[in-house]
């Protein structure tokens, strides 16, 4: 299974795919013009770790900005652990920083949608 | 020659914190978004509207970005181009964009605006999760969320006007403003 390690940029996030180790981080800003073609490998890598998941999965997402196009995206990749939640036990850590109303509510607005457990946490600025 | 002072005071006197007019480019995106972003830290903007003030940034330009890519490629090249503006009075943001738009399209961008306009912050939220749930992903990637998310995060209604340019064109004037609203009267609405 391939790992997916990416820096991050002014426009995209740090991503860190570890199949192995279960583990998967989304951190910074995700706000690409074009998300879709940005998020394509890790859905694909997701996908494929499906087929033979760690017993837990443990995903951090610690995001300061999203646009619109990259919030389908993370949609999307939350589907797929959705269905990863059926074979490995997925938790999902979703930062905000305090006073950040918007952030927190992204993620409530996230889990209305996703049948995956999720944990709030809140960051100092 | 053109008297320069004129277009000074003009902006001074609106509160023009930047502008641009031309072709909207990805590069251009990131230096306008890095501009504000420095342009936020000197003035010391609390954390909590600087992230307001960016993410409709963000939105904003992006819009104009993906329409002149994708809405006409035949369009001649003044009708491309687009006018954006930042502004700040009274400790209010305004991000103020014009494009042309054909008039074909005028009546379901105006139809939209106006669903949103007549939504309160309840039933913004709800249409959000709708159209991000059951939206198609169109290949701009949006499909429809941007204004959504415009007007939740702007905490006011939209304000827009198309202006008939010709037989074909009309100019669409969106501006957004960011409600300085403190906790206490959020949790009052």
């Amino acid at each position: 299974m391939e790992i997916i390690i990416l820096e991050g940029t002014p426009k995209t996030p740090t991503v860190e795919f570890k199949p192995l180790e279960g583990y998967l981080l989304l951190r910074g800003r995700s706000i690409p013009e074009n998300s879709i073609e940005f998020y394509k490998p890790l859905i694909d890598g997701l996908e494929a770790y499906n087929q033979n998941p760690q017993p837990t999965t443990n995903v951090d997402i610690q995001l300061e900005y999203f646009n619109t196009s990259s919030s389908k995206c993370v949609l999307d990749v939350l589907k797929k652990l959705e269905v990863i939640n059926g074979n490995s036990k997925v938790t999902i850590n979703w930062y905000y920083e305090e006073d950040d109303e918007d952030m927190l509510e992204a993620g409530e607005d996230y889990q209305a949608i996703i049948n995956v457990p999720f944990k709030m946490v809140e960051v100092e600025e | 020659m053109e008297n320069i002072h004129d277009f000074y005071t003009k902006m001074e006197d609106g509160n023009i914190l930047l502008s641009f007019k031309g072709e909207v480019t990805s590069d251009l995106l990131t230096s306008i978004l890095q501009i504000m972003e420095s342009k936020m830290e000197t003035l010391a903007e609390p954390p909590i509207i600087k992230k307001k003030v960016y993410n409709i940034l963000v939105e904003c330009l992006q819009n104009l970005y993906h329409h002149l890519e994708n809405d006409d490629l035949a369009t001649p090249m003044n009708e491309k181009s687009a006018l954006f503006m930042i502004k700040k009075q009274d400790d209010e943001y305004s991000i103020m964009t014009g494009n042309y738009i054909m008039n074909e399209n005028v009546p379901s961008m105006k139809n939209r605006l106006d669903t949103i306009n007549s939504m309160d912050t309840l039933q913004l939220k709800t249409y959000y999760k709708e159209v991000l749930n059951n939206g198609e992903m169109s290949t701009k990637g949006g499909g429809g969320l941007g204004m959504i998310d415009i007007a939740r995060k702007s905490g006011k209604k939209l304000e827009y006007r198309f202006d008939k340019v010709d037989n074909k064109f009309s100019f669409f004037s969106l501006n957004v403003k960011v409600a300085q609203k403190t906790k206490e009267e959020k949790e009052n609405v």
